[in-house]
């Protein structure tokens, strides 16, 4: 079916843009990712999964500048015993960058494939993202594919002595982004992947991860804060038998974000958690966008979405349980909640349950309130100024979300992290 | 060190006078209880004297050692010395009680200028004080109040009031949901707050809780008013007969 004329020219626009990049072994991935591009045609206004976040400024072909923010504090895992692996703008940082190699996992760079031909990322690369495009299209993913140059490629073969830290430093006002990571655990192995900063301007990242049986990641990431960054990144995982996913993200600040993640359960008895806790004020703009498929026996899957929003923020949630013919015994949860701090911010939801299986425990929720005014006065009562109160509220209501890291040490330095922006900001 | 004159409330959203001319002097280390029936303006006295939204004052006032509550707010209340031990004490899930201690007790040191107290000080000050309320360790790291039953939350009440050392304590009906046990341990924990600087006003229907905590002077509370006032005796009147002779009498 042809595109509508407009959708075709944005789509064209966008494309004649970039280059893609040629030889290796990922090339036919590169092309038939363009190909998907070109026939869906990038996301507009128009589109049902674009309906609550406007997409233009993602498909534009010149990002919207974005001042780099000067923080004034140390970035985020700093303190951590890790194994950094720095970006800066989107293109990889040798020297900032530690020596990538660590006993249990091997790390490369995504460019280093365009001088193979055999490379176990070709079984990957693209491969889950196409699957993803399923039955929801989401071009913005197959733009990456094609046109990623940078990113690395993570083979976890045993359980590494300490984390992998993806740090994304902002640079330039006007840089745009396009990052493409594949992480492949083994069966039986076990990972820890940080990532924090802003990356870019706008910043268009995939990360596609395949969890052979029994194998186990944990990804906490923290997006930057600048203020007027924008980010669109999808995460696709496919779960094997037994093997066990742990997502958390924190988002504070950054003018637009959709965050998608589509999880796919092929093995029996595996277990993932996607959760997220955000905080924005004006006129940032967050979307957490779920796909999680229950295409196998007794797995668990579980979403924690936190939004807290002010003066006129916006939060968004679509999440999706699609409980596949067969998928008996799944446990699906699913909840999306807001703090509204004033009259102006909202939160939109669109949660989703397709079940096809007779014997699933599926439930979502989704509500959007005001801060609990019996609690801030309890509060105050015994002495604790109303900001400060208000502060503690805020983090309380944002734990549930935070509490879905497993690390209580990286769970910690979130909300400390979080403790400190709250107030700061009061 | 309490001194409550004349004092009118009406519920803001709504005109419907609550309170109407309360006059009450609390001394330090003197223990006052009011009693009164239902609807009689109890809870509402001691919800406008800690600052509670939704009331209006339309007359009167209410000094602290000669400084006016009625225009502070909450936490200014709270740093100068009240405390109310809350009827129904508010579950704040995500918020450990520990953190919730600390940061008040810090947060009223800070606000009297005094030094904040460091973690281990504070870990072994709330230890302490605990143990003698039977507050276990686990009590103290849950949510605030979250899975509590009546009974724990009427005693982690009295544990904020430890800790805080306030030199007003309201008690609103603290006795409600207790059983004897609880009471008694409700009651030597506030019995062993009793000091010459310290004043209490206990808000209850019932005598049996004025067995354990011994009040220098009863009100009778009716129709937002202090109807009636007199010694201990007082309360056993109200245990023994009801209201209905002491209204009587008073109209």
């Amino acid at each position: 079916m042809a595109l509508p004329e407009l959708k075709q020219s944005t789509t064209a626009a966008r494309l004649a843009a970039l280059s893609l990049p040629e030889g290796g072994c990922l090339e036919v991935a590169r092309r038939a990712a363009l190909s998907r591009v070109q026939s869906m045609g990038l996301p507009d206004r128009r589109d049902e999964y674009w309906k609550y976040t406007r997409p233009d400024t993602l498909t534009a072909v010149e990002a919207p500048r974005a001042a780099v923010l000067e923080a004034g504090e140390a970035p985020m895992f700093a303190e951590f015993d890790r194994l950094k692996v720095v970006f800066v703008d989107g293109v990889f940082d040798a020297e900032a960058s530690d020596d990538l190699a660590l006993e249990g996992v091997t790390i490369e760079r995504l460019s280093d494939l365009r001088s193979k031909d055999i490379h176990w990322a070709k079984d990957l690369y693209g491969v889950l993202e196409a699957r993803g495009q399923s039955p929801v299209e989401r071009p913005l993913a197959a733009l990456n594919t094609a046109f990623a140059e940078d990113g690395v490629v993570i083979h976890v073969t045993g359980s590494p002595s300490k984390p992998i830290n993806l740090i994304y430093v902002h640079d330039s006002d006007s840089s745009d982004a396009i990052l493409h990571h594949v992480v492949k655990v083994d069966s039986g192995a076990e990972a820890t992947i940080l990532e924090n900063g802003p990356a870019a301007s706008r910043f268009n990242k995939a990360m596609e991860i395949d969890i052979a049986d029994g194998g186990t990641l944990h990804l906490v990431r923290a997006q930057g804060r600048d203020h007027e960054r924008r980010a669109a990144t999808h995460l696709f995982a496919r779960l094997g038998s037994e093997s066990v996913f742990k997502s958390f993200t924190l988002t504070v600040n950054g003018v637009l974000t959709r965050n998608e993640a589509i999880v796919e359960f092929t093995g029996d008895d595996a277990v993932a958690h996607v959760a997220g806790a955000c905080v924005g004020d004006g006129d940032f703009h967050h979307d957490d966008t779920v796909f999680i498929t229950h295409d196998a026996v007794n797995c668990e899957s579980r979403q924690v979405f936190k939004k807290v929003l002010r003066n006129g923020a916006t939060g968004v949630f679509q999440g999706k349980i699609l409980v596949k013919p067969g998928a008996q015994k799944t446990d699906g949860y699913q909840i999306s909640q807001s703090l509204l701090l004033d009259d102006d911010s909202q939160f939109l939801a669109k949660p989703e349950l397709e079940i096809y299986a007779d014997d699933v425990a599926c439930s979502h929720g989704s509500t959007s309130g005001a801060i609990d005014e019996d609690g801030l006065f309890y509060l105050r009562s015994r002495g604790v100024p109303e900001g400060e109160a208000t502060d503690l509220m805020t983090l309380a209501f944002l734990a549930e979300a935070v509490q879905e890291i497993d690390s209580d040490e990286i769970a910690a330095e979130v909300n400390e992290r979080l403790h400190g922006w709250l107030s700061r900001r009061r | 060190m309490l001194e409550i004159k004349n004092l009118h409330v009406k519920l803001e959203e709504e005109d419907k006078q609550i309170l109407k001319g309360v006059n009450l002097t609390v001394e330090a280390g003197k223990v006052h209880a009011i009693m009164g029936p239902n609807g009689s303006g109890k809870s509402t006295l001691s919800y406008v004297l800690s600052g509670k939204d939704g009331y209006e004052v339309t007359e009167g006032s209410a000094t602290l050692d000669g400084e006016e509550l009625l225009d502070l707010e909450p936490e200014e209340r709270a740093a100068l010395g009240m405390f109310l031990a809350f009827q129904y004490p508010v579950e704040i899930p995500g918020v450990g009680n520990m953190t919730f201690l600390r940061t008040a007790v810090n947060a009223q040191r800070k606000a009297r200028d005094e030094e904040e107290l460091s973690a281990s000080d504070f870990l072994k000050v709330v230890r302490e004080k605990a143990k003698t309320l039977q507050i276990d360790a686990e009590m103290l790291k849950r949510p605030v109040n979250v899975g509590f039953s009546g009974g724990e939350k009427k005693r982690n009440e009295i544990l904020q009031m430890a800790m805080l050392e306030p030199k007003m304590c309201i008690l609103d009906e603290t006795d409600s949901g207790l059983d004897v046990d609880a009471m008694k341990l409700v009651a030597d924990g506030v019995n062993a707050l009793r000091d010459e600087g310290r004043g209490f006003l206990v808000i209850t229907h019932y005598q049996r809780l004025l067995d354990h905590i011994k009040p220098d002077v009863v009100h009778i509370m009716a129709a937002g008013r202090i109807v009636k006032t007199g010694g201990p005796e007082l309360a056993l009147e109200v245990e023994n007969n009801g209201y209905a002779n002491i209204l009587a009498e008073v109209e």
